[in-house]
């Protein structure tokens, strides 16, 4: 039998205001196993926790039951003075009287008459505690970064910084992400390739960080402190070590065929090739889809002219087990197909473009060299329509719901670019809405408006065709005139709307990282916990979590490494010790509650079982404790009862619920 | 292949053309259509109204007829195909109109939308193929620059019709490459023609006209090929190029002969 000890808190008048908690302390005296009650103006404070540290040493208590505030407020607080008073701070139980009954109520009579309920329940789960430890595991040293972005190269510089190991997994030929192939960056207008490419030089010769390029993770398994990761480093059919990047067999290459993915297919390449120039490795891959050794066995040009000898057609697939303490997913965006807008004309005319085909246009690397020329026929053009929102904030199932958030920032830097590098361009930016919130965004797109001449259109396009004279006509409605226009333009830039990365889902399912319907990674808080998934150990850096720009990514980046810093820091991972159990006796290894476990925590072993006078080897449920968050999802889940969460037992719960229904013959 | 078939009332007298070629058409690529006994006009614009049952009902016959045979309706019409699918989409997806119509013509069974309406171009397209159509071809339109011409009721909403892409479709021109011809792509083809608002304002109507027309002759097309009466009389009436059911082309192609007054 417990001896159980109850305090009731007033919290000054918060709670004593509509409490009796006079009353309430008198009545949970008669409850089973309730020896001593007190009651106390603030007892979190200094004096209350000493009323219960000395209650518990002279009333010889072995559980407490505090009737205060919500045990995310003091839980803490109360199961450390259980502790250091010596008993187990597991047998600690608080009865919110405060969000759940004083707030929320004004008569006394029923507020004082509920917080006697809570407490009752309270002291019957008391009843049924059994004191619990918590568990412990190691941390491994070391993190993974999937993505190369400039999201995973920040986190990864921060953490290797600090002096943790850490990979990068990077599914592409070279780091770098989107923001390498950006032009300018708003609203500095400072150069992305400045900026960028040094933080990959870095990231490439840091001591602490190891790339992978042209790799996937293929597995993941273990929890937070002890991930086992199975990397997929892609064939380039070039050795890393041998080759010097001299260029030599991208420039021998007789297939052109490819085209070039770093331009947005604006212009072509070798079938063995370098992304771009400052890439990193600055290793070619060969492109076995184009290669014409591998499709006809004939050429080999490119192994002939390798003065290293580097090419190596027999390469294969390698595998790269290692093991990590944090994971942190750094996956980025990619921009929609644009098939079901069919009205802007993308895919009928050659002179309407994504907004990223125009970066590489007005960029200096790109397939013109800076010069700013239509596709179709290499123009300079004259009139240029920009559409934002093409797929953003689209409800009618064609696109995505969501504001991708950066595109009126970077049309209103191409519509600024353009007029200050051509200012004969007449230049039409149509928008729903213009949406400047950042520091010194608004000042920019003003600027772009006042001081450039842009001229900025409020409606969306209805529809852009050609004129059969090399001209784009496009159609829309001016909301402010109330009246539909048609503009004849050389060039229509499309702001298509941005999505997670296609690789986001599959690597969701691996890490068991919840995912929004839009395939972003989830955060464990939306407001406190921004940079960490719901499971343990897993970081979000970047666009993979949402739609971000580069100030905004960079600084997730580094919070993200700031809680990988904390969590590598540790030597052991302390572990929750109300975590699921099962009972091997009961167990009938039917594989519900593996089926339902969100995170991964539930595996079957082959288990000797001594069921009375039967002994036998039978598959049974085993929970990994460190995984384990105690959601409780399997015990509902479980058919026969062998499920079962510490801390929260079947029986406690039913005690508590037996305890509130109990009539109380008043 | 057999096919029930409903022609429509147009196709009885101002749009005789339209439904004689399909049927000769079809003969020579061995598809079966079958009239269905005692059709009805399909309402024309009046189905479309979301309230009203009643005027649904004379589609619901024609599509309960094809289903008690167990095949599917075949339109050439325009118009016919716009509304026996919309009430078909109806039939299968709206609770009240389900009831009421099934309660009103005494259905056993319900009729549930379970009909496959599909017009020639989809039977062309997905049932026979564009290979085939290319084999039966004897006087090829080699060199001639058509345009087709979609109009509205055959994309929109794109949702219930599922036609073609209705931004930027392509059966038409599939066509118009297998019969040898060189399709000119108009970026008017799935404008308004003005519809039946020419019966009340003739400038609109005569403004869309000629947007179409003017913009065909700027892609270089010398032909205007349509699958609907109405746009047929609307392009006709206001425009300064010759104009074809699409029928009528695979007639020409085929190289089977349809004198004027048949």
């Amino acid at each position: 039998m417990q001896r159980i000890g109850v305090f009731v808190c007033w919290c000054g008048s918060n709670i004593a205001a509509t409490v009796d908690v006079k009353k309430v302390a008198e009545e949970l005296k008669s409850e089973p196993g309730v020896v001593y009650s007190a009651d106390y103006q603030y007892m979190c404070s200094e004096n209350g926790q000493n009323l219960i540290k000395s209650a518990i040493k002279d009333y010889s208590l072995t559980g407490i039951v505090v009737c205060s505030c919500s045990p995310r407020m003091h839980e803490a607080t109360f199961r450390k003075t259980a502790s250091e008073a010596g008993i187990n701070p597991y047998m600690v139980e608080i009865a919110n009287i405060r969000e759940q009954c004083s707030w929320i109520h004004k008569d006394m009579a029923t507020a004082t008459q509920k917080a006697i309920i809570l407490g009752r329940a309270a002291v019957a789960k008391v009843n049924l505690n059994t004191p619990l430890t918590e568990g412990e595991s190691p941390v491994v040293k070391r993190a993974l970064v999937i993505g190369g972005g400039i999201a995973g190269i920040q986190t990864a510089l921060d953490i290797a910084d600090a002096g943790y190991k850490v990979d990068i997994v990077e599914k592409k030929p070279t780091i770098g992400g989107k923001m390498a192939q950006l032009d300018k960056t708003f609203p500095t207008l400072d150069c992305a390739a400045c900026i960028l490419t040094p933080k990959m030089v870095e990231a490439a010769q840091h001591e602490n960080i190891t790339l992978y390029t042209y790799s996937e993770v293929e597995e993941v398994k273990g929890y937070v402190g002890n991930f086992d990761v199975k990397i997929r480093k892609k064939a380039r059919y070039v050795n890393e070590n041998l080759c010097t990047g001299c260029g030599e067999c991208t420039s021998k290459c007789p297939s052109r065929k490819g085209l070039n993915e770093f331009n947005m297919g604006l212009d072509g390449r070798g079938a063995i090739y370098i992304p771009f120039a400052q890439a990193i490795p600055n290793v070619p891959v060969i492109d076995t889809a184009q290669c014409i050794k591998f499709k006809t066995g004939k050429c080999g040009l490119c192994q002939m002219n390798c003065p290293s000898k580097a090419v190596d057609f027999s390469q294969k697939d390698e595998f790269i087990d290692e093991k990590y303490g944090a994971i942190v997913v750094a996956t980025g965006f990619d921009i929609i197909t644009l098939e079901n807008y069919e009205e802007y004309g993308y895919s009928m005319y050659k002179d309407v473009v994504t907004s990223l085909e125009f970066e590489r246009l007005m960029n200096a690397a790109g397939p013109s060299k800076g010069h700013l020329e239509r596709p179709s026929d290499h123009k300079q053009p004259k009139t240029i329509v920009f559409v934002q929102c093409v797929g953003s904030r689209d409800t009618t199932g064609c696109g995505k719901e969501y504001c991708s958030k950066i595109c009126c920032m970077y049309t209103a830097k191409h519509a600024m670019l353009t007029r200050e590098k051509y200012p004969d361009t007449e230049v039409y930016v149509f928008y729903i809405d213009v949406r400047t919130p950042g520091k010194n965004f608004d000042e920019f797109y003003r600027r772009a408006v006042e001081q450039y001449g842009v001229h900025y259109i409020k409606g969306m396009v209805g529809k852009v065709y050609d004129d059969g004279q090399g001209h784009l006509m496009v159609r829309g409605s001016d909301l402010l005139a109330n009246e539909q226009l048609t503009i004849k333009a050389d060039m229509v830039v499309l702001a298509a709307a941005t999505k997670a990365d296609e690789s986001a889902r599959k690597l969701g399912t691996m890490l068991t990282a919840s995912m929004d319907t839009n395939d972003f990674f989830t955060e464990a808080h939306p407001k406190l916990r921004p940079v960490e998934s719901p499971t343990a150990g897993v970081f979000l850096s970047g666009f993979c979590q949402g739609p971000k720009d580069i100030p905004e990514t960079v600084a997730q980046a580094g919070a993200a490494a700031a809680k990988v810093i904390g969590l590598l820091a540790k030597n052991k991972l302390k572990s929750n010790p109300c975590v699921a159990r099962a009972d091997s006796l009961i167990c009938s290894g039917c594989s519900n509650c593996e089926k339902v476990c969100p995170f991964g925590a539930i595996t079957y072993a082959e288990t000797d079982v001594n069921d009375g006078t039967v002994r036998e080897k039978r598959r049974v449920a085993v929970v990994n404790e460190a995984v384990c968050k105690g959601c409780g999802a399997c015990t509902v889940a479980c058919p026969s009862g062998a499920m079962d969460l510490k801390g929260f037992t079947n029986k406690q719960i039913f005690a508590e619920v037996d305890a509130i229904c109990r009539q109380t013959g008043e | 292949m057999e096919y029930d078939y409903y022609p429509g009332c147009t196709l009885k007298n101002k749009a005789s053309h339209l439904d004689i070629c399909a049927r000769k058409a079809a003969e020579k690529l061995g598809a079966a259509m079958t009239e269905i006994p005692e059709w009805q006009c399909c309402g024309g614009v009046y189905p479309m109204a979301g309230n009203e049952t009643a005027q649904k009902l004379p589609a619901v016959r024609a599509l309960n007829e094809a289903k008690s045979r167990g095949r599917d309706l075949l339109c050439v019409c325009s118009a016919c195909y716009h509304v026996l699918k919309s009430v078909n989409y109806d039939m299968a997806n709206n609770a009240t109109v389900i009831t009421k119509a099934n309660t009103y013509l005494e259905n056993d069974p319900w009729y549930k939308g379970e009909t496959r309406v599909l017009h020639y171009l989809e039977m062309l397209r997905d049932d026979i193929g564009f290979e085939k159509v290319k084999k039966c071809v004897e006087k090829p339109l080699t060199g001639k620059k058509i345009a087709s011409y979609y109009g509205c009721l055959l994309l929109r909403p794109s949702k219930i019709m599922k036609f073609d892409n209705p931004e930027n479709p392509s059966v038409m021109e599939s066509l118009i490459k297998a019969l040898g011809g060189e399709p000119v792509i108009d970026p008017f083809r799935n404008e308004c023609c003005g519809g039946y608002v020419s019966a009340e304002d003739t400038e609109l109507t005569e403004k869309k006209v000629r947007d179409i027309v003017e913009s065909v002759k700027a892609h270089g097309g010398e032909m205007i090929v349509t699958a609907c009466p109405l746009c047929m009389y609307n392009l006709k009436k206001y425009g300064d190029l010759p104009v074809k059911y699409f029928t009528e082309l695979i007639c020409e192609a085929f190289g089977i002969e349809v004198l004027e007054d048949d």
